[in-house]
């Protein structure tokens, strides 16, 4: 982040290639490489043609970071049948649909806490679906969950809640967890000295929820997972939600997937939208494209907006 | 030709109903034997974990207080009664062979061999049994067990092993302490009741203890039998209590049918396992 340059990098460092050409492009190995000849933008798009050759399509999945493939999953019934949808890095997907459709059920499959009947579940690449069950635990720790039900734990105060994941997964010491707790409480616009010794039955629903969006947010993963995170809240606390998450995305490239029922702030945050019907994704996009859509039930869903 | 006709729907419909009947006993007795295969995995699981990292201290003894220290009062309340009940009955029956002096041996008899075990296992299994259970099964549906996996923590590690370690520790401990209760029950019937001198009572208590024989020398083969029990129902109450709460479905409603169903599993499993241990104690010391 600093401007400085490190001493030992010679002056004539090539600049970075600008990320906004093709983000897709410039991750991974071929980010490593590219800097190390920085064509201009017409020679670099050019060369890129040339080096992928007629067969190698362009892969805009290349760096998807959550990725879900063909999807299946029934529990007395079928709930999900070929679902498919990806999230990029930086990207805030919100998964939209009526009620009992299967949104949270996608995001436990996005946790493996549900394993799908057939289908893949790729966390940065990484097929989760054939995990052990020791092995989800450490994939687990690049997500953070915000659940719609909060799930606080509650023979714990607010403030132990919130410390948990650095507990268990950090060695910070105790005047860090404390600064780590107070700013995502301060966050997600709650009083430190007040809430951290309550209970979670103490405080009331939105505030439970915003705490547990503070706890989901604890150890800084890189990849949130949101369950209704602005349900049950005031207008004013959605906002503050709402923008909270894309600035999440904005300052520190948190890739996010959000169910949500509120279409307004969907289309705010959303970079792509997955509307969910009938077991399906059945429409996939960016927030204007849908908004052009001749689709009766996606009209219908949008409700004017 | 009508009769023929309708003997042979008749046949063709108790087939039906036979076969729909079979391949739903199978589904059935498909499901018992996996329930019964995780409820081994997670028992087995929980019994790995006492010996790795990361230990839960806190959660340890805060376990074995909530399952030993708080159960006190019902153990010595139940061990006393049963002692002083014990005491009353044999001494009639003594009486009709002039042999009320022995009263003390049968209450020590049957507290430390039996009843005690069997006694502290069921009290154990009614309140932290259930307890247990109604906890893990509002964390499973309040979506707190889910929780826990995201933050990578395995909840069996988390829940079942402390809970387990406090069992295995504890409820032999509560069974020794309402064994001493109920033989004091009895000293109390057999002094007040019997006029029996307490010098009396506790040497009759000792013989009964050596009668029963000893084991490496020194220990005494009914504290083997004593406390092996307690051991194994600590085991099998929490077990099942943890696995009848994480396995909670439908609500808060599904609260309340973990609860019953560890109550009543376990304290019918209790009485069951305690003959077999009886058995095999009986054969090996
Ligand atoms: N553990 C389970 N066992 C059986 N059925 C389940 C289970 N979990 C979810 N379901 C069913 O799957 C369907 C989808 O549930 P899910 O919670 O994913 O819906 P949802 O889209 O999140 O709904 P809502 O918007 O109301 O939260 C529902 O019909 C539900 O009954
Ligand atoms: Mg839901």
């Amino acid at each position: 982040m600093s401007e400085k340059r490190p001493p030992n990098q010679p002056e004539a460092n090539p600049p970075e290639p600008t990320e906004d050409i093709v983000p897709e492009l410039y991750t991974g190995e071929r980010a490593a490489t590219e800097a190390h000849r920085p064509p201009t933008e017409a020679q670099g798009d050019e060369r890129r043609k040339l080096e992928r050759g007629p067969s190698q399509k362009p892969h805009p999945e290349a760096a998807a970071v959550v990725k879900m493939e063909g999807v299946h999953l029934a529990f007395d019934e079928p709930i999900l049948e070929d679902v498919s949808f990806h999230a990029n890095e930086g990207e805030t997907v919100v998964v939209v649909g009526e009620s009992g459709t299967g949104k949270s059920t996608i995001l436990k499959l996005l946790l493996r806490l549900l394993v799908p009947d057939k289908g893949r579940v790729l966390i940065d690449g990484e097929n989760i679906v054939d995990l052990s069950f020791d092995e989800a635990l450490e994939v687990r720790q690049k997500m953070g969950m915000v659940f719609q039900s909060a799930a606080l734990f509650d023979s714990l105060t607010v403030f132990e809640n919130v410390a948990y994941p650095l507990r268990e997964h950090t060695d910070l010491s105790e005047d860090e967890i404390e600064a780590r707790v107070r700013e995502k409480l301060e966050f997600v616009d709650l009083e430190p000295d007040k809430v951290m010794p309550q209970m979670p039955a103490e405080l009331s629903g939105g505030m439970r929820k915003r705490v547990g969006i503070a706890r989901g947010m604890a150890n800084n993963a890189k990849i949130m997972l949101y369950d209704e995170p602005t349900s049950g809240l005031d207008p004013l606390t959605t906002a503050t939600i709402t923008h909270l998450i894309m600035k999440l995305q904005k300052e520190l490239n948190v890739t996010s997937i959000v169910v949500s029922h509120d279409i307004r702030s969907s289309f705010r945050m959303g970079t792509k939208i997955a509307l969910l019907a009938e077991r399906r994704i059945v429409y996939f996009g960016t927030p204007e494209e849908m908004r052009k859509q001749d689709d009766e039930y996606i009209r219908r869903f949008l409700g004017g907006y | 030709m009508l009769e023929s006709a309708i003997a042979d729907i008749g046949i063709r419909l108790a087939l039906t109903r036979s076969t729909l009947r079979l391949s739903g006993f199978n589904e059935a007795a498909k499901k018992k034997v996996l329930s019964l295969q995780e409820y081994f995995v997670l028992s087995a699981k929980s019994i790995g974990f006492i010996f790795r990292r990361p230990f839960y201290t806190t959660d340890v003894v805060q376990q074995m207080d909530a399952i030993g220290v708080q159960s006190l009062t019902i153990i010595l309340l139940t061990g006393f009664f049963t002692g002083m009940v014990l005491a009353l009955q044999t001494s009639v029956q003594l009486a009709t062979f002039g042999a009320t002096m022995y009263v003390g041996r049968l209450v020590t008899a049957s507290m430390i061999r039996e009843l005690g075990p069997v006694l502290a296992g069921l009290m154990v299994a009614g309140r932290v049994g259930s307890g247990i259970a109604a906890q893990l099964g509002s964390m499973r549906v309040t979506e707190q067990i889910d929780a826990l996996n995201t933050l990578g923590t395995d909840p069996i590690k988390k829940l079942v092993t402390p809970r387990v370690l406090a069992a295995l520790i504890m409820v032999p401990v509560l069974t020794i302490i309402g064994d001493v209760a109920g033989i004091v029950g009895g000293n109390v019937i057999a002094s007040t009741y019997l006029g029996l001198p307490a010098s009396l009572y506790w040497r009759t208590v000792w013989e009964q203890i050596a009668s029963g024989g000893f084991t490496l020398r020194y220990i005494p083969i009914d504290f083997i039998h004593g406390l092996v029990k307690p051991f194994v129902f600590g085991g099998i109450i929490v077990t099942v209590a943890c696995y009848f709460g994480l396995n909670t479905k439908g609500g808060t409603e599904g609260v309340g049918i973990s609860t019953t169903r560890t109550v009543v599993f376990s304290s019918i499993m209790i009485l069951i396992i305690d003959y077999f241990i009886t058995q095999i104690l009986l054969a090996v010391l």
